[in-house]
């Protein structure tokens, strides 16, 4: 059982226990501690709480490259607080969609990507950001675009013995936003979830859904024809233009049947949550 | 009343006092059944069947016994009494032996050092199964489709109503198939029991979280082969009950244990564990036909009703007794056909919950009102007081309704109810107020705003002459009040009402509460709206006898004849002359003392054509709902819920409006979300992650107003009021989701709850 407070000191725990159970906030790990499938790693006593390892909660803002390193340790209410929010704000967005204010206080950004589940809040927003994820053990460092990094359901390209550190994420010049739906209306596993990013410079548009498929996915052709379509000069889109988007977006998902929804449900789900995502961004939708 | 125009004494009957365990509970320092430890104590921990049918080839614990820390492991062979235990009728095994029922049923228990011990002690168990074709279908069991899954056969229960001409047609007819899911209590005390064996071996003292403690006493004796004064029972802290604690879970296994190894031991459940380990709220399909005049007088209802029991009976049968006695609903109704059905399957066994079968009738019986309100180019409210009930009223049963019933006047306060102020997403349009709350879907151009009500009727106490009384004991002495009583406090505030009844009742400012065990006669279940009543009523008469008794000692005393004497706040006065002394002071160095034993009217069974003087007594309340519905993606957001609820007599108002808010918040979670998830016999979402309950974002305002009629056949003229606020809720926000869709040019059904996203969308 280590607690280190220093990051070359976690890495080296890490790599004498590769198999260690991380824990950072401890809102997944401990649900299934609870649910006795980590049983094999506590009755080892390998366990390593990085949550004290002051180097993982901090982040870095680099104007000159418009971007920011978020430590991987970074609450979700450290990434509603400013200066973040205003740098990235459908992270913030999507950091306040998640759990409860006690949830949101000890979860990490990190752990969101760790457990990746299709339904993590944060990851939508990182798929649109094309975020780089940067990772880290005893003898190096690496890092992966995040659509490289989320391989499958709960499954990552993160190596035995290797720890998240940072993500790496663009300051965009452009609206973005994310919403989720959910059976009740807070502290819900999303049911669908939608992230879009504008981007004024390029004149991008990047969409990414959760929930409709193994892992977060991007939706290029919904990107396409909305970068083709709306009037960047005057920011705005017209109804059914937007419309359209939200339904090329959603013939991207995957979605299933399960005992949260249905895959019907959750395909008219996204199309819509496009839609409107893309109206709050383009005024006169 | 006894309202003299004076301010309330502090702590009498109507003051809002507090209840003397809540400031410990919302500080967290309140002992609940589970925070009961005890040095030495073992822990026991349950196997369960992986199966929802399967016949047990063999059972293999002899790997268990090598763990080391295992100090027990019990099987249904070590069972010395009753093999099979239940409230109405004992047909759940202790422990499966030959067959399993359900995913879930207990096949072993375990007792070690250590509750991880215990764990690898059940993973060490080795069971052969034969798996069987589960009954998974209710409709199955009614056409007998399938082999009987227990010697009862599959049918637990099956009545017919017939009333009046059965031929009766109206100028109106409508007509709908409603379906209710599985609802859970999901109370937040998990099940926990600690069993302290007596040092003779001959005994044991149980402290559990329950409902009823003589009644899991009477099971537990027959299960153990010991006489019923050799097992003592302690109301452990409950954490809510809702139902879910009338029947035995840990109960017996936890005495078997300690009886077993001469040790205390401790059980307690898992989330999951419990989801698996009590009854739910039955799963219902009604169909109804409602006829009725042109003008919308009801001529006629017909109906059919399948609730799924599940494997056990439970209390299966009552709960469809009252299912399809109330399928009138609080309307007049001259002619009836109604026949009724409980199944066994082999889904999880279903019993009490708040409502108890009325939940379901209500659902169906105001869906129908609003379609036949719709036929007939009536308004929702018109229809429902055009038929309201009235007291002398004959039910489809051929019962006389002897209750005040305040149908019209319920209907009226509600009406007269300010609906919400605020526009959509209230005053300063937050996206938290709107559909989709914290997801952030919703913007208020996407909301349509509509309204809906349900008028409900419940039965209070127990039906079908079924003898629930209540006992309680108080004892006077220098000024101080004492009572004892075996009511469980399960959170509904009987520990504050009793007080305040003996405050009143005697002229004492002091009253204490003894334990709350068994070394006193039964005060019936938790249930059924009842304690208030029946041990109210108990509390009532003990504390009057007793204050007979001072009055003879003072009227002694003093010459007086003891029929002048009265009590006026804290002191004893002769009502026709100047004696005045304080009770304080006339009860110094005296000890009075008395039991009582505290009956309602007998009721009966009902004949085969379902007529029969049934039940006991009634309450009446209404409910309206104003949702906020975003129409393209389903969500919704409960506005306002207002309701008028018939409460006799408001022995303390906090506690009822305490009882209508939680009431509602579970009508709610029914309406919207509250749904255990079976497919195939297995439970999807044992876990609060996905058995979804109402947050504080979707609990709306609630505006309350109590029609106080007291009844003059309840002691306190006080009625119960825990499970009226759970009925109409559901059905009232129902209907206003329909209502907004149809704003919106969407006609739905939305015939079962809880209503889905899905379901909205189409």
């Amino acid at each position: 059982m280590e607690s280190p407070r220093r990051l070359d000191d976690a890495l080296r725990a890490l790599a004498f226990a590769p198999g260690a159970l991380v824990i950072a906030g401890g809102t997944d790990a401990m649900v299934e501690v609870n649910a006795g499938s980590r049983r094999d790693q506590l009755a080892r006593g390998e366990v390593i709480a990085i949550d004290r390892v002051s180097e993982l909660r901090r982040f870095r803002h680099d104007p000159s490259s418009a971007s920011v390193l978020l430590g991987a340790g970074l609450t979700y209410t450290e990434l509603m607080d400013e200066p973040l929010a205003s740098l990235l704000p459908a992270l913030a967005e999507a950091s306040r969609t998640v759990g409860s204010p006690q949830i949101r206080n000890a979860g990490t950004i990190g752990g969101n990507l760790a457990t990746c589940s299709p339904a993590g809040d944060a990851l939508p927003v990182l798929s649109a950001l094309d975020a780089v994820v940067h990772l880290a053990d005893a003898s190096g460092v690496r890092s992966l675009p995040v659509g490289e990094f989320m391989t499958g359901v709960k499954t990552t390209a993160l190596a035995s013995g290797e720890l998240i550190t940072g993500i790496e994420l663009p300051v965009l010049g452009g609206w973005q936003g994310y919403a989720k739906v959910g059976v009740r209306n807070a502290m819900v596993i999303a049911i669908a979830s939608a992230c879009l990013a504008t981007d004024v410079s390029t004149r991008s548009v990047r969409i990414a859904l959760g929930s409709v498929a193994p892992t977060v996915i991007r939706c290029p052709d919904a990107e396409q024809f909305a970068a083709e379509h709306v009037d960047w000069d005057s920011t705005s889109v017209e109804p059914d233009v937007a419309a359209r988007i939200g339904s090329i977006a959603a013939g991207a998902a995957l979605p299933i049947d399960d005992h949260r929804s249905t895959a019907a449900y959750r395909r008219r789900a996204v199309e819509v949550l496009v839609g409107r995502l893309v109206r709050r961004g383009f005024a006169g939708g | 009343m006894l309202d003299t125009g004076r301010s309330l004494r502090a702590g009498t009957i109507g003051d809002s006092s507090l209840r003397p365990d809540g400031m410990a509970k919302v500080q967290g320092t309140f002992a609940f059944s589970s925070d009961e430890q005890l040095d030495g104590a073992v822990f026991g921990a349950t196997l369960r069947s992986p199966h929802p049918s399967a016949r047990i080839v063999s059972i293999d614990v002899s790997k268990a016994w090598q763990i080391s820390g295992v100090e027990a492991v019990l099987t249904a062979d070590d069972v010395p009494g009753s093999a099979t235990y239940g409230l109405a009728t004992a047909d759940q095994p202790v422990f499966a032996s030959d067959v399993v029922r359900y995913v879930g049923e207990p096949v072993a228990v375990v007792a070690a050092d250590h509750p991880e011990t215990a764990g690898r002690a059940l993973a060490a168990i080795v069971v052969e199964y034969e798996v069987l074709e589960p009954l998974l279908d209710p409709e199955d069991a009614i056409r007998g489709n399938h082999d009987d899954i227990h010697p009862d056969g599959n049918i637990l229960r099956h009545q017919r109503i017939v009333c009046g001409d059965a031929d009766a047609t109206g100028d109106v007819v409508v007509e709908g198939t409603y379906e209710l899911g599985m609802q859970d209590q999901a109370f937040l005390g998990l099940e926990a029991a600690l069993a302290i064996p007596d040092d003779g071996g001959g005994g044991v003292e149980l402290h559990v979280a329950t409902q009823w403690l003589h009644e899991d006493r009477r099971q537990i004796a027959a299960c153990l082969a010991i006489d019923e004064s050799k097992v003592r029972l302690v109301l452990g802290g409950v954490g809510g009950a809702f139902g879910a604690r009338e029947d035995i879970s840990l109960q017996v296994h936890t005495c078997l244990l300690a009886l077993r190894l001469a040790r205390p031991v401790r059980m307690h459940y898992s989330r999951r564990e419990s989801f698996l380990g009590h009854v739910h709220r039955h799963p219902a399909s009604i169909w109804m036909r409602h006829h009725a005049t042109s003008e919308g007088e009801l001529v006629k209802v017909e109906a059919r009703y399948v609730f799924d029991g599940g494997a056990y009976a439970s209390t299966s049968g009552p709960v469809l007794i009252n299912g399809i006695t109330h399928a009138q609903g609080p309307y007049r109704c001259p002619n009836a056909v109604v026949e009724g059905w409980a199944t066994r399957t082999n889904n999880l066994p279903c019993g009490a919950m708040r409502g108890f079968g009325v939940v379901q009738a209500c659902f169906a019986h105001e869906s129908q009102m609003d379609r036949l309100a719709a036929a007939c180019g009536l308004q929702p409210l018109e229809i429902r007081e055009r038929n309201a009930i009235r007291t002398g009223d004959r039910l489809i049963t051929g019962q006389v309704l002897e209750s005040v019933a305040p149908v019209v006047e319920c209907i009226a306060e509600l009406d007269a109810l300010a609906l919400p102020d605020e526009p959509v997403g209230g005053h300063d349009g937050h996206p938290l107020r709107l559909p989709g709350g914290a997801g952030r879907t919703t913007d208020a151009r996407h909301v349509v705003r509509g309204i809906g009500w349900g008028v409900s009727m419940k039965n209070l106490m127990y039906s079908e002459g079924f003898d629930d009384h209540a006992t309680a004991r108080c004892r006077l002495a220098d000024g101080t009040a004492t009572l004892k009583f075996a009511t469980s406090e399960v959170g509904q505030g009987f520990v504050v009402i009793a007080g305040q009844i003996a405050r009143t009742v005697l002229g004492v400012d002091t009253v204490e509460l003894e334990q709350i065990d068994t070394e006193i006669g039964s005060a019936g279940s938790t249930s059924a709206s009842r304690q208030t009543w029946m041990s109210g009523g108990a509390v009532d008469s003990a504390c009057r006898k007793v204050r007979e008794r001072l009055f003879e000692h003072v009227a002694a005393q003093h010459g007086l004849d003891p029929v002048q004497l009265g009590i006026d706040g804290t002191d004893v006065v002769d009502t026709v002359g100047t004696l005045r002394l304080p009770v304080a002071e006339v009860t110094r160095g005296q000890v009075f003392e008395e039991t009582v034993e505290f009956r309602h009217r007998p009721t009966e069974e009902l004949d085969e054509d379902g007529q029969g003087n049934v039940h006991t007594a009634f309450a009446f309340a209404a409910h309206r709902a104003v949702v906020d519905v975003d129409v393209e993606l389903g969500l919704v957001k409960v506005v306002q819920i207002a309701t008028a609820q018939d409460v006799g007599r408001a022995l303390n108002p906090l506690s009822v409006i305490g009882q209508i808010e939680g009431g509602i918040a579970q009508g709610l979670g029914l309406a919207l979300m509250e749904e255990i998830v079976c497919h195939d016999g297995h439970v999807r979402n044992a876990s609060f992650t996905d058995y979804l309950l109402p947050t504080s974002l979707d609990m709306p305002d609630v505006v309350a107003t109590l029609i106080e009629q007291p009844d003059p056949q309840a002691p306190l003229g006080a009625k119960g009021v825990g499970e009226p606020p759970c009925i109409s809720s559901t059905p009232a926000i129902v209907a206003a989701i329909r209502d907004a869709l149809r704003q919106a040019g969407v006609e739905r059904e939305l015939r079962r709850v809880p209503v889905r996203p899905a379901d909205i969308v189409g």
